[in-house]
């Protein structure tokens, strides 16, 4: 078997401890000896309910963060002991797409500047002009559903459903091979939430792209998933393939997280 | 059968300029809005015009009358003349061009540097923040104007140097206010995803936090202004400011001041134009603050 | 039949805005009985929150204004109530939860206090919601309140309530706090109960729980609940009854067994095929193109047609009527006949 894309070993993390004038806080343990192998091309889903831990391993994953201990590793080289240079050059190939698509475009940039934001960052590497840097912005909008007609105008005049577009095609922007997607669905109507999977699934054939998907939605997950990981107070409960997980879930709180799914079904008790 | 390319019908998003035609919109919702950016542009004028105006420009040039010293208000002098038996009106409207600019001037440089100062403390943090923010609260605990008058004296007197003083006390509201605003802004989502991006320091604070943080900077430049004409006059009042014979609402007030009550005009006028000033401007910012507020948009 | 709890005939609601006046509700008929929990279903934007609102009279007007209808609670209007008398109502008749728990409860006041001041005040219109002689002094009626208040934090299966009472709101968890809120809106003893759910889901635990409490309370006190949510299999699980409402209307209503066995209007059908199922393979969804209309020049006639796959042109001629489909089933569509028995996805 080849090298995973992504691996998180053995990888913890503990916040607080921190001494200050009024006496010291107390410690948190966001993550607590996680493991997760990401093989190349696969979407990798990871269920959690809030404080978990999910943000935690996103920001460690995009090195926003740095673990207490354990390592992460991209295409088998640590971050931890990568070059400035790396970092950089890593940040371009590992996205992410946010749970909030009205806070996590800058509303003071226009569509265009927010997609060519990335080809600017990643100059040096991807060794776009100011020409293909259009071009390609425009050529991204197209691939996530909008038209060119949308470069100049700002993020408030989108509804949510686009916006998250705009997130998607700013993610893509630097030819990135991971995307970590945050809850990309859960702050959108289900209609509109429909769309962007098909997007996704879509975006993920054509252009080969490995997910690391964020959900406390199982539905979506198991839509989207090959593989999923439970995440529990900071533990990793369960890991599998998605269907075995689903029909034959082993821990108590797999089954209790499948149980409480509102699923639309028609109730056996109905009057 | 994928279907990815829903129709996004053109019309959906909103034409350019759209947004600040709402803007005035809701501007002109308000009634007292409006009338502060009236007498903010009666002001703006004079400010331009206002020595070119006045009826008497030999008086603004500090030519003296002594014939007609201390007229009551009439159809020659509707503000009378003072004890120099210049015009008082002429005197008032060529003043306010130092007036006003002088209070431009202030609160643009002091907004300046204390933007700097207050951006570079939240975004940076740490001991910057500390040592930056410490130094402002030391700039908070000296008096303004003793402040302002102790620069103005080391420095001397004259236009620039009054302008320098008071800027010198002015900027720690700006710092505490930007600091504030960016320590916010930094935890805002996109900022989060420009890092994730890659962007570097510079180019998240100038282009991501900065931007964002311009309305309640503008907001209170505006409220400032009045306060800063009014301490521009106040340093005039106790001779600091412009030398005479240039006219300043703040000098013309203090020379007024031995001829109380008798001469009450030439008092009145210079008080006036400060009070519509001070009161435009104030009014003005509330209304900038309304339609500028982060959370009326969105 | 029973006389309704609550009634909304023909309401409709216009709001005034920099671009003209916009129709946000446009002929909403609703009713509900005690005993019944009704899930009122739509996008963001069609109106939901609007009408959960109206009923007690919390929507600011102007902007808005009711155009026409009447909510008729217990056989009085509420449109037209003096001001009074519908805050009398609100605390102590008709709860409301507006379920964001983060902000829903003031950060600086002990738990308790805020359940003993809503219990004070449902006990102002009411005495006997408190357990004590009417001409009771301060002093035994706060005594009072904060007994019924730690019996109803018990009640919503809050462990220990008589110490949590003097808590504060972030001492608790997201689903504690949702229990909180719950009981709070129960403490007056209310007939009727408003739940908005917040715009971002809750976890899926914390939300199960809630639900099995909602739908115990109705069993225990015998009310009539309409909750507001845009999640299908919540309203499958929970409710008995079903709005589904677009852009300012109720386009179908029914039983939930019916109207999820069998829906009759386009729009709840696009709806439920957008859900992601067991079965639904991956790039297979239905999702629904187009956005809720804008609302200030609305689509004539039906106002689903634009986007809906089996429009005619009579289709926007007139707002198609709602037609009974089966047994307290309603759909305003005009072609609900050609969807009825077609199998759907």
């Amino acid at each position: 078997m080849s090298e995973p894309i992504l691996r998180i070993e053995n990888v913890s993390k503990i916040y607080g401890a921190r001494r200050s004038l009024f006496g010291h806080t107390s410690e948190v343990q966001a993550l607590k000896d996680v493991s997760i192998a990401v093989n190349k091309g696969e979407s990798f889903g990871l269920v959690g309910e809030s404080g978990s831990g999910k943000t935690t391993l996103t920001r460690s994953i995009l090195h926003l963060e740095t673990p207490t201990s354990g390592r992460i590793l991209f295409e088998g080289r640590n971050l931890a002991e990568m070059s400035a240079v790396e970092l950089r050059r890593l940040r371009a190939r590992v996205q992410i797409v946010f749970q909030d698509p009205y806070a996590s475009l800058n509303p003071r940039m226009s569509v265009q500047d927010i997609v060519t934001e990335p080809m600017l960052v990643h100059h040096r590497t991807l060794g776009l002009d100011r020409r293909q840097r259009r071009d390609r912005a425009a050529e991204l909008l197209s691939l996530v559903g909008l038209g060119t007609q949308h470069l100049t105008r700002y993020p408030h005049e989108f509804s949510g459903g686009q916006r998250q577009r705009i997130c998607i095609a700013r993610a893509l922007a630097s030819g990135p091979d991971l995307l970590l997607l945050d809850e990309p669905t859960s702050a959108l109507d289900v209609s509109v939430q429909a769309q962007v999977l098909n997007l996704l699934c879509d975006l993920q054939d054509r252009l080969g792209l490995t997910y690391f998907f964020i959900s406390h939605d199982l539905a979506v997950v198991r839509y989207l998933c090959d593989r999923v990981a439970l995440i529990y107070r900071g533990e990793l409960v369960e890991e599998g393939d998605t269907d075995d997980i689903f029909d034959a879930p082993n821990s108590d709180y797999a089954r209790m997280l499948i149980g409480a799914m509102p699923e639309v079904r028609v109730p056996s008790t109905a009057t | 059968m994928t279907q990815i390319t829903d129709p996004i019908p053109a019309d959906t998003a909103r034409p350019r300029g759209d947004g600040l035609r709402r803007a005035m919109f809701r501007f002109r919702q308000s009634r007292l809005s409006m009338i502060g950016a009236g007498m903010v542009a009666v002001v703006l004028f004079f400010t331009l015009f206002g020595g070119l105006l006045a009826p008497f420009p030999e008086h603004v040039a500090g030519g003296v009358d002594t014939a007609n010293r201390f007229d009551a208000p009439s159809l020659a002098h509707p503000f009378g003349t003072n004890e120099l038996g210049q015009d008082v009106l002429s005197l008032v409207m060529a003043g306010t061009t130092v007036s006003v600019l002088a209070g431009f001037g202030v609160v643009l440089i002091g907004s300046a540097i204390g933007t700097l100062v207050g951006a570079i403390a939240g975004f940076v943090g740490g001991w910057t923040d500390e040592i930056l923010m410490r130094l402002t609260d030391l700039t908070l605990t000296i008096p303004g104007l003793i402040l302002a008058m102790a620069v103005a004296a080391a420095l001397g007197p004259g236009f620039a140097n009054m302008v320098i003083a008071i800027s010198l006390s002015w900027w720690p509201g700006y710092a505490r206010l930007v600091r504030g605003e960016v320590l916010a802004a930094r935890e805002e989502v996109y900022v989060t995803a420009a890092r994730a991006i890659g962007a570097g320091p510079g180019r998240i604070l100038f282009r991501h936090i900065l931007p964002n943080v311009l309305s309640p900077i503008i907001v209170k430049m505006s409220l400032d202004m009045g306060f800063a004409i009014l301490t521009v006059a106040a340093l005039g009042f106790i001779g600091i400011g412009v030398r005479t014979p240039t006219p300043e609402w703040g000098t013309l007030l203090s020379l007024s001041r031995s001829y109380m009550p008798d001469y009450w005009w030439t008092a009145m006028a210079p008080g006036m134009a400060m009070f519509l000033a001070v009161f435009g401007f104030n009014l003005l910012g509330d209304g900038l603050r309304d339609i500028l507020d982060p959370k009326a948009r969105r | 039949m029973a006389g309704a709890l609550l009634s909304i005939r023909d309401l409709h609601l216009t709001m005034k805005s920099f671009d003209g006046e916009a129709h946000v509700l446009n002929g909403i008929d609703l009713e509900v009985r005690r005993g019944e929990i009704w899930g009122l279903v739509g996008e963001s934007g069609c109106g939901k929150s609007l009408t959960g609102l109206s009923i007690s009279r919390l929507v600011p007007s102007p902007p808005a204004r009711y155009a026409r209808g009447e909510i008729l609670f217990e056989g009085s209007d509420i449109l037209t109530l003096p001001m009074r008398d519908v805050e009398a109502l609100r605390g102590k008749r008709i709860g409301m939860i507006f379920q964001d728990p983060t902000t829903n409860l003031n950060p600086v006041y002990r738990v308790g206090e805020q359940l003993v001041d809503v219990a004070l005040a449902a006990a102002s219109h009411d005495p006997s919601v408190l357990d004590c002689a009417a001409n009771a002094g301060r002093r035994e009626r706060r005594r009072a309140a904060r007994r019924l208040a730690a019996e109803m934090l018990g009640r919503v299966g809050i462990p220990d309530a008589k110490t949590r009472l003097d808590n504060y709101p972030h001492e608790f968890s997201g689903g504690m706090r949702q229990r909180v809120l719950i009981a709070m809106a129960l403490i007056g003893r209310p007939d009727l109960l408003i739940a908005d759910e917040p715009k971002t889901a809750l976890d899926v635990s914390v939300q199960a729980q809630i639900l099995k409490l909602l739908k115990g309370t109705v069993a225990d006190h015998d009310i009539g609940v309409i909750l507001i949510t845009h999640n299908l299999g919540v309203v499958a699980q929970t409710c008995t009854h079903v709005a589904v409402m677009y852009a300012g209307n109720v386009v179908e209503s029914g039983p939930v067994a019916r109207v999820i066995e069998d829906p009759a209007h386009p729009y709840t059908r696009a709806l439920m095929a957008a859900i992601p199922t067991k079965e639904s393979r991956r790039g297979s969804l239905n999702g629904l193109g187009g956005r809720v209309p804008n609302l200030i020049a609305p689509p004539p006639g039906c106002r689903f047609s634009p986007r809906c796959p089996l429009a005619q042109p009579d289709c926007t001629r007139a707002v198609p009527p709602s037609v009974a489909v089966g047994r307290d089933h309603w759909t305003a569509c005009l072609r609900a006949k050609e969807i009825e028995g077609v199998a759907h996805v």
